[in-house]
């Protein structure tokens, strides 16, 4: 247990995280501000309040984006 | 939203007053604008517009040259059957008049269209009274097909017809639809059409609504003027023609402004409309729509129509007879008189002397 | 009296729709905001760069703008659909700005895929305002779609090349009864003017702005001209005359 790692595609690439990685956890870990992000999990927008209650499974997509310059 | 619905908002629209505050400089910066709104239409109509009907005309001709180019199109009407129920006050063929009806058979239609067809003429419109008894949709259809042979474009002037009918027309080999709505007015059309199916106001107002649903290629509206007010009446016919043109904008959309002709039913014109009342009315349509076609029949006279070819004019008759059977020697009375009587070869030779080309045919179907 | 814009139940006094792209700074943003006047703000939605830290960029726009995410990036109707649902379910409010373009050499958008994702989001409720090129099936198609505005290019996006297609872009003042937008290649005050003449509802502008040496001054100078051409349109530009008068000779003709 714990000891695992599992594949997950992050923003279209393959990723290698822990298991039991949560969203909240993958977040922290890329050193993102969590009121500056978007987050899609497997094609569902996502609230911020859900994150922590999410573990990453095999093969789970994960998309995360944000508000950008544009015209 | 059909044209009726458009046209009740102005139910209660003051156009006395509107006329009487219409300034001349307004008119000055109508004429060059480059897209007008239908008040801007109507300013045009207003009695003060008339002392600037040559910057109008300057205009409209350029307009008319730069869409259409030098061209008049000829075309010329073949009346089928005088036979009428209805009862409109101001025509000759109607159901009290106790004229001898004709109705042209399958074999007269062939003679007249030969007789018709060796003048050089390609665009044929053919009329009948409304009469579902001795001229219904099947024998037009049939007559129809007959013109087929010598004509690449058939239009009708006929009764108001349902979609379907249009269809079945349309496949036939009908290409175009003229239906005058004859008065906009609807207390003064119920007036002037006392009985009949006529009557049915909305019904002939969405006629052209109907045939364009149905897929045809042109529609040609109008209204009769002498009947009321012509400003106001003008006014209508454009806003019918754009409203055509805007929900069917794959069809040709064209007016007409026929001035009523004395005829043998003694009703004399109501309103007088003059020569320059008429011209007003064709160059303020032509700055209003400058791609629509605008047709003149030989109601008006040679001279008359000989200055009409630089005013706006696209469409004329030629050699036109409006009794039934007429070309073929055997006289009746027509539905009006006709005041141009050229032969469509001396219309030709005007029509080239001015510095335009007559055209025979603008279309085929293929 | 005033003079405004209503779209998707907003009353809008500026004509001036702000992009936010290619600024040197974020912070350059509600200078330029309120500089220019400008009450609709456009912002993109990207996957974040793992590898760089980026500002929410919404952050920087005034609380009292309507922020008006577009589907940059969006190669055919479905994705944007899905980005504006993703923008609205981040809070983004309910406005898009449909940008579908296959093309990367000139960046022009896809008339037909615009069309689809208009019609998909304007039935879930968003207000849509999709960017076009000039043509005048397409907009009417648009307009039955159930789009708020047309947005039409002037030219390509961040060409600056000014109203390349101004003769297109006046067909559909004249015949689309929605506001029209022109969007894209608007590279100076004077062309932004000369849209707003010729009767535009508002015109939108970033790369002129966000590139200008001082983005906050160009974004005033742009604020300016808008509403000098706006001014100018409800005035009644008076057309050039064409003819002196002539002795009639169309019309001496006539006797009566």
């Amino acid at each position: 247990m714990g000891a695992g790692k599992l594949i997950i595609i992050l923003n279209g690439t393959e990723e290698t995280v822990p298991e039991d990685t949560t969203l909240e956890g993958l977040i922290r870990s890329r050193g993102l501000k969590p009121d500056s992000i978007i987050v899609e999990y497997n094609f569902g927008l996502v609230k911020r309040d859900s994150w922590a209650g999410i573990v990453l499974k095999e093969n789970d997509r994960v998309e995360i984006l944000r508000f950008v310059g544009g015209g | 939203m059909s044209f009726y619905d458009l046209l009740r908002k102005y139910g209660d629209f003051d156009f006395e007053d509107f006329f009487r505050r219409v300034a001349e400089d307004q008119i000055k910066r109508i004429i060059s604008k480059h897209r007008l709104g239908a008040l801007d239409y109507l300013a045009l109509l207003s009695p003060r517009a008339e002392g600037q009907i040559e910057e109008m005309a300057l205009r409209a001709h350029r307009l008319t040259v730069q869409h259409f180019g030098r061209v008049i199109l000829l075309y010329t009407p073949l009346y089928l059957s005088d036979h009428c129920v209805n009862h409109c006050l101001y025509c000759g063929f109607r159901a009290q008049n106790k004229v001898e009806r004709k109705k042209l058979t399958p074999a007269r239609v062939e003679e007249e269209a030969r007789i018709i067809a060796a003048t050089g003429l390609k665009h044929i419109l053919v009329l009948t009274g409304e009469s579902r008894k001795e001229s219904p949709v099947s024998y037009i259809r049939e007559c129809v097909e007959i013109l087929k042979k010598y004509f690449t474009s058939i239009s009708i002037e006929v009764y108001p017809l349902e979609e379907d009918e249009y269809r079945e027309l349309i496949s036939a080999g009908v290409d175009g639809l003229t239906i005058y709505q004859e008065v906009y007015d609807e207390a003064v059309y119920a007036e002037l059409h006392p009985a009949g199916p006529k009557r049915n106001y909305r019904f002939r107002l969405e006629a052209p609504e109907r045939a364009c649903r149905a897929g045809i290629r042109t529609v040609n509206v109008g209204a009769l003027l002498g009947l009321h007010d012509w400003r106001t009446e003008a006014f209508f016919t454009g806003l019918h023609a754009e409203y055509l043109q805007d929900t069917f904008p794959e069809v040709e959309v064209s007016i007409s402004p026929p001035r009523m002709r004395p005829q043998l039913g003694g009703f004399q014109p109501r309103v007088r409309v003059s020569d320059r009342n008429l011209v007003q009315y064709m160059l303020a349509f032509r700055l209003f729509m400058p791609r629509a076609g605008i047709t003149i029949s030989t109601r008006e006279s040679a001279e008359m129509r000989d200055h009409l070819v630089k005013l706006g004019a696209t469409r004329m008759s030629a050699g036109s007879c409006t009794s039934v059977g007429g070309r073929t020697g055997r006289d009746s009375s027509g539905q009006f008189e006709i005041s141009d009587e050229r032969s469509v070869a001396e219309m030709a030779r005007v029509i080239y002397s001015q510095g335009y080309q007559p055209v025979f045919k603008d279309w085929q179907y293929i | 009296m005033a003079d405004i814009l209503k779209i998707g139940g907003r009353d809008l006094t500026s004509r001036l729709f702000l992009g936010t792209g290619k600024f040197s700074s974020n912070r350059l943003i509600p200078e330029v905001v309120k500089a220019s006047g400008a009450q609709v703000v456009t912002v993109a939605l990207r996957r974040v760069d793992m590898d760089f830290q980026e500002e929410n960029i919404a952050a920087y726009v005034p609380g009292e703008c309507v922020l008006m995410p577009n589907t940059s990036g969006a190669r055919n109707a479905e994705e944007a659909v899905r980005i504006a649902r993703l923008a609205r379910a981040a809070g983004c409010g309910n406005w898009v700005k449909i940008e579908v373009i296959k093309d990367n050499r000139y960046l022009l958008p896809d008339n037909q895929e615009t069309v689809r994702a208009t019609e998909i989001l304007a039935a879930e409720g968003f207000v849509v305002l999709p960017y076009m090129s000039p043509d005048l099936i397409t907009a009417k198609k648009l307009a039955e779609a159930g789009a708020a505005a047309v947005m039409p290019l002037g030219s390509p996006i961040g060409s600056n090349r000014g109203l390349k297609t101004k003769e297109l872009i006046r067909i559909l003042i004249d015949e689309i009864p929605l506001p029209i937008i022109v969007d894209a290649g608007i590279g100076r005050p004077s062309e932004a003017a000369e849209a707003m003449e010729m009767g535009a509802a508002a015109v939108l502008v970033n790369t002129a702005i966000a590139t200008a040496e001082d983005p906050v001054a160009m974004g005033r100078a742009f604020g300016l001209a808008v509403e000098a051409g706006r001014a100018a349109y409800l005035a009644g530009m008076p057309e050039a005359a064409e003819y002196a008068r002539a002795s009639s000779p169309l019309t001496g003709f006539l006797r009566d």
